[in-house]
């Protein structure tokens, strides 16, 4: 019962279901229930001046300072623009950690992407074992953001790891991954892929909603079935790649945990793996300098604001929308 | 499928040794997705020397000691870990499912004046990172005497009291919208408030979106370890993943037994809860691309 009334806002407009609240205007809002409206919204109202806003405003103003939590409120000093100059030309580190960040995301995302892409189509049949591999293959999103596996992939990739032993076995000589510059990041990537249910998931959602009638009418014009794909299944797809495509993204820019667990929270070895988020936790709580950490954060929460506005700019050249579709 | 029937009668027998093809190299992957969490199991009962030599998933000899010298570790035993972090999830799900609940209702049901305006910038906090508000707000929690104070897990639980995880708000405002508006109408008819609707209408056709929200909120507060990190200082007060990542910090090599039996551990109730609500939690990520 529950599993069938979850919503899905793929297939409902999003005034389909409620004519009257359709033609609301400025105007017409403001009689009504006022007051019970601001009755149900206050805990949000608080929370997002207390938790989101204030806090907003505040990193914004300290990001000017050289705040560190030690030093009384009265002796902390405007420091102009410093902070962000410093980052853009005297922090060979932070341009390292952007490097890294958008190596992993640039790396990590398609490959996952394509993978759940992959298995989806491998599964969009109607056939008995579907739901135990989809299931299966969803359970390391589940674990996979954890500290625990977090620790299981380090030691996978370690000298005397699993993967060195697999190895072993066709006469390869691996090395500590985890501890090669080289290759500590690489690792990192194979984890976030490994993590591929997710958007599969909602892949297969997305290949559920493509009608046969299209796959039938390319067949009778002599399409093959890589021809179906791509003129086909993509461009149907297209919406559902998209919102995974902007998701993921976002997610792989923040990546820590794994990162923080690999390093003992030190971005090694030689910074290999110091993703912009661990950099901003060692500048912010290591060593405390959080009118600087506060301007790092800024120009993450910038970075993401344009990334998210090129995303959608260039998304209407590619992506279909069949109408009924609200995405 | 459908392309195989455009092919000569010749290619009759493709499907058969295609599905079964198909299912090889699912098969496959499958293998490849699992085998971590197998070798996980595996190496929590292999003994120190057997974790160096035995490169099986199984053990030779079942060394279930692991389990017991994880648990005393450290000088607070694990199991005040596993109550802490117990105890930071089940308050995060009672916050996150009232708070989120009163939110939707709000902005699925209620005409009030800005109602367009919070609720754009509710969605536009769906995107927002997470970590660019940190330092603030340990900097505000901190002036307020929450962080390493009485109760040092306040910082971590009034956000979530406060509906500021706005997947949730989003996702019971989506599905309140399916939820019949002649319902609401009739109520009012019978004299029904505003309050009288949420109620007695909308929170009880709304338990499935609870349920989506409660699963989703454990799982994701119960592997959290950034905002952990960040707020928890002393070793008594310390969640699960955060106690975990203090075996890393002893090198030697004698620990990775009982490190990895604790991890198996702290994946436990994730595990159970996939087990329970496979298919709810397939379902769930659906409704509003929410991540596991």
């Amino acid at each position: 019962m529950a599993l069938t009334t979850a919503p899905d806002p793929t297939r409902r407009g999003p005034g389909s279901v409620r004519p009257r609240a359709n033609r609301r205007g400025p105007g017409r809002s403001r009689h009504g229930d006022g007051l019970a409206g601001y009755v149900f919204l206050s805990p949000w109202l608080i929370g997002l001046m207390a938790v989101t806003a204030i806090p907003m405003l505040l990193s914004l103003y300290l990001s000017f300072t050289n705040y560190d939590i030690l030093t009384p409120w009265s002796e902390v000093e405007w420091v102009g623009l410093a902070n962000y100059e410093r980052m853009f030309t005297a922090d060979p580190s932070w341009w390292h950690s952007v490097r890294v960040t958008l190596t992993f995301a640039l790396v990590a995302v398609p490959l996952k992407l394509a993978a759940a892409l992959g298995v989806a189509l491998l599964l969009n049949r109607a056939w008995r074992g579907v739901g135990v591999f989809r299931g299966l293959f969803y359970l390391p999103s589940l674990l996979g953001g954890s500290v625990a596996l977090a620790i299981v992939w380090v030691n996978m990739f370690n000298r005397d790891g699993a993967v060195n032993s697999f190895l072993a076995l066709f006469g390869v000589t691996g090395k500590p991954w985890v501890n090669d510059p080289d290759w500590a990041l690489e690792t990192l990537m194979v984890l976030a892929i490994w993590q591929f249910g997710a958007p599969m998931v909602i892949f297969l959602a997305g290949l559920k909603q493509v009608p046969t009638e299209l796959y039938e009418a390319a067949a009778v014009d002599g399409a093959g079935r890589w021809r179906q794909f791509v003129n086909v299944t993509l461009p149907m797809l297209s919406p559902v790649i998209f919102f995974n495509l902007v998701l993921e993204t976002i997610n792989g820019f923040q990546g820590f945990t794994a990162a923080f667990v690999l390093s003992n929270g030190t971005g090694g070895p030689v910074d290999s793996t110091l993703m912009y988020t661990l950099n901003l936790y060692i500048t912010g709580f290591t060593d405390l300098e959080m009118g600087y950490a506060s301007a790092m954060a800024w120009v993450f929460l910038v970075a993401v604001a344009v990334i998210t506005v090129i995303f959608f700019s260039t998304g209407r050249f590619w992506v279909h929308y069949s109408d009924g579709e609200d995405r | 499928m459908v392309a195989a029937t455009t092919r000569p009668p010749a290619a009759g027998a493709r499907p058969r040794s295609r599905s079964a093809l198909r299912l090889l190299v699912l098969l496959v992957i499958l293998a490849v997705v699992l085998y971590p969490l197998v070798w996980m199991l595996g190496t929590s009962v292999k003994s120190q020397q057997e974790i160096a030599s035995n490169i099986g998933l199984l053990p030779e000899r079942f060394t279930p000691g692991n389990y017991t010298e994880g648990w005393r570790n450290f000088d607070v035993s694990f199991g005040r870990f596993f109550l802490n972090s117990a105890m930071v999830s089940l308050l995060t799900v009672l916050g996150n499912a009232v708070s989120c609940l009163l939110a939707a209702y709000a902005f699925a049901r209620l005409r009030f004046r800005l109602r367009g305006v919070w609720f754009a910038v509710m969605i536009g906090t769906l995107l927002l990172p997470g970590h660019v508000l940190i330092v603030p707000q340990y900097i505000l929690f901190r002036s307020l005497g929450l962080v390493g104070g009485e109760w040092p897990y306040l910082p971590l639980l009034v956000p979530q009291f406060l509906a500021t995880e706005a997947f949730f708000v989003f996702l019971m405002v989506q599905f309140m919208r399916g939820i019949p508006r002649e319902l609401d109408e009739a109520a009012k008819i019978d004299g029904a408030t505003a309050f009288g609707i949420f109620r007695h209408v909308i929170l009880p056709l709304s338990r499935p979106a609870l349920v989506t929200t409660a699963i989703f909120s454990f799982i994701w507060t119960w592997n959290d370890f950034f905002r952990q990190l960040v707020f928890l200082s002393d070793l008594e007060d310390y969640t699960v993943p955060v106690a975990l990542t203090l075996f890393i910090d002893s090198t030697s090599q004698s620990a990775v037994g009982p490190m990895f039996a604790m991890s198996v551990l702290s994946l436990l109730p994730v595990f159970g809860f996939f087990v329970a609500f496979q298919r709810m939690l397939v379902e769930g990520i659906n409704t509003s691309g929410l991540k596991g």
